[in-house]
């Protein structure tokens, strides 16, 4: 059974609405998008699935997941806290600001708070170079902006993060 | 100019609600094109207003619309908000601020050139601007602003947005189209081109969302009213997103012509920390570094005149503001890593010399570099260019050149003693 199918039928129907009927394979991501919305990645499982709904195999499914950057087949922090260190945020103290970020929450970039909540990322340009340093939050299925931060208002998100998380895994 | 023709919602409050817009103005220009012209007489008023693309080309938009062939159906239209060049900020105002006049425009360029299905393609980090649009597409259509037989006419339109997931390379209107179709975001090779056979093989527009944004004006008002400013071959407004070591960083919307010396002092505020400005990109980091001395600070900016005084090209306006603090081998190193992570590695030439090229940067920047290392640097990147698939490749190289040739002191200053 297709268990992304199951799942969200009336989303997957409206991502192919979008399309020609004879051209499926436009849905991948917006239907790899739909199956790493609740837990951050996609699973072998999902990948099936996609492939099945988007008529490609799953190996044209784990490319695309693999070109993109905010596609994940591995299970990171709840949040991914991707921090823009390209030339214009590094000359408003980008790297800095980063460095010390990582050295307050003791982590080290591309790794995972002790509770799984936050994995911290280096990325490239997120058209907000005038309000560096900043960073954006993906998780849950969206993605959140965080502008014209120190490395205090920073370590107060994901203090929230980490409180947001453990939250939810003691019901 | 007293008045705002694209951030014209820092005039005019809410202007990202439905009802205020269209208290401003909004969408007469669609109506009246849908049910008062030709497809022909909208592209016709684009051709003579002279608009050219704003996300970095400068190619005159109407001419580009008049290449789709009409024995060829369906025609596509997509709005490019895949703005990733790093010190580009504009299209991102646009779409959150005032995106109905993006999507008027996107309206009408379908009109134009009769398209039943347009999309809109945002970078995957514009999430909530994608949730937001697909709120504003659902509102027009129950306006009966969108949808079949607009206005009553025979003309019907569908808008449709499409979420990127990360990666520069899709800003390139191949590889955008290629990513929408379900594959890796890789170039296409040219010809033919997309106004021939672009989206599934149809003749398709590609144009930026500021290039957009300008068309309900020029339909509303008419070339002759848009030509009123900027230059004769860069005529109308452009946004100008400052970025660097300025004290005002930010979107400013000035004529095209104004000089670099009005947007970095008297709106930018001057340099930070009483520093003096060393260098300009005028155009992100695919910019070659412009020496900002007196001849560049008063060069006006539009296409051609800081191409022909300054050897650079324009590009999306995304200045990017050097002071005298600024060693350029850390910068070369900061844009080789940019463009070593973005290459798609479909072509040798980019997927090699960017890796190769971010590799010299790193070893100046850590103090493992030899004398013969800054030649061999210039090296790699000048048997990149002319060579690579797509404009990515070339572009990764400006930097690099431009500091070597400008800067070497910058480069020397690093090398193992």
């Amino acid at each position: 059974m297709n268990q992304l199918l199951l799942k969200y039928p009336e989303e997957i129907r409206q991502i192919l609405a979008k399309y020609p009927a004879d051209r499926k394979k436009s849905a991948v991501m917006p239907l790899i998008y739909l199956a790493q919305r609740e837990s951050g990645f996609v699973t072998k499982q999902s990948i099936a699935d996609i492939a099945e709904i988007a008529e490609i195999s799953t190996t044209d499914v784990d490319s695309i997941i693999g070109f993109y950057t905010l596609f994940h087949d591995q299970q990171e922090g709840r949040y991914r806290v991707q921090v823009c260190t390209d030339l214009p945020c590094a000359l408003r103290g980008a790297d800095e600001f980063l460095r010390q970020l990582c050295e307050n929450i003791g982590v080290k970039v591309g790794e995972t708070t002790p509770d799984g909540a936050v994995t911290i990322e280096e990325v490239t340009c997120l058209a907000g170079c005038h309000r560096a340093p900043l960073f954006q939050v993906q998780g849950d299925g969206k993605i959140t902006y965080h502008e014209n931060q120190t490395v205090e208002s920073a370590a107060r998100v994901i203090a929230e993060l980490q409180k947001h998380t453990a939250r939810e895994v003691k019901p | 100019m007293s008045e705002l023709w694209l951030l014209r919602h820092r005039d005019i409050p809410n202007l990202s609600s439905l009802e205020v817009y269209q208290a401003h103005g909004g969408f007469k220009a669609l109506k009246k094109a849908v049910t008062s012209m030709q497809p022909v007489d909208v592209l016709n008023e684009v051709k003579s207003s002279g608009l050219r693309g704003r996300g970095g080309a400068g190619f005159p938009t109407g001419v580009k619309w008049s290449f789709l062939p009409n024995n060829l159906w369906p025609h596509y239209v997509v709005a490019n908000a895949d703005e990733s060049e790093p010190g580009t900020f504009k299209d991102r105002e646009i779409l959150e601020s005032n995106p109905y006049q993006f999507l008027e425009g996107l309206m009408l360029a379908s009109f134009a050139v009769q398209a039943n299905t347009a999309y809109v393609y945002l970078r995957g980090e514009f999430w909530q601007q994608a949730v937001d649009l697909d709120e504003k597409i659902a509102e027009l259509e129950k306006a009966g602003l969108l949808g079949d037989h607009l206005f009553g006419t025979d003309y019907s339109l569908r808008l449709y947005t499409h979420l990127g997931a990360g990666a520069y390379i899709c800003g390139e209107e191949t590889a955008l189209l290629e990513s929408i179709e379900g594959n890796l975001g890789q170039p296409r090779l040219r010809p033919p081109f997309p106004a021939v056979a672009g989206l599934y093989a149809r003749p398709t527009v590609i144009n930026n969302v500021e290039t957009l944004a300008n068309v309900p004006l020029i339909i509303q008002h008419g070339a002759a009213w848009f030509r009123q400013v900027g230059t004769e071959k860069s005529p109308g407004v452009k946004i100008f997103s400052l970025s660097g070591c300025v004290k005002n960083p930010g979107n400013y919307e000035l004529p095209l012509g104004t000089t670099f010396r009005h947007l970095i002092y008297e709106l930018g505020g001057g340099i930070s920390g009483g520093r003096r400005i060393k260098a300009i990109m005028a155009a992100g980091a695919s910019s070659n570094l412009i020496i900002a001395d007196d001849k560049a600070l008063d060069c006006p900016m539009d296409y051609e005149s800081v191409q022909n005084t300054l050897g650079a090209p324009l590009g999306s306006a995304s200045v990017i503001i050097l002071d005298e603090s600024v060693n350029m081998s850390w910068l070369a190193n900061k844009t080789t890593h940019f463009f070593r992570h973005e290459s798609c590695g479909k072509c040798t030439p980019c997927r090699e010399g960017t890796y190769w090229m971010n590799h010299i940067a790193h070893r100046l920047e850590t103090d493992h570099a030899s004398k013969d290392d800054i030649d061999l640097f210039e090296a790699v990147a000048t048997q990149m260019q002319g060579k690579c698939l797509c404009a990515l490749g070339e572009f990764s190289t400006m930097a690099v050149v431009s500091s070597i040739r400008q800067f070497r002191p910058d480069f020397e200053a690093r090398v193992r003693s």
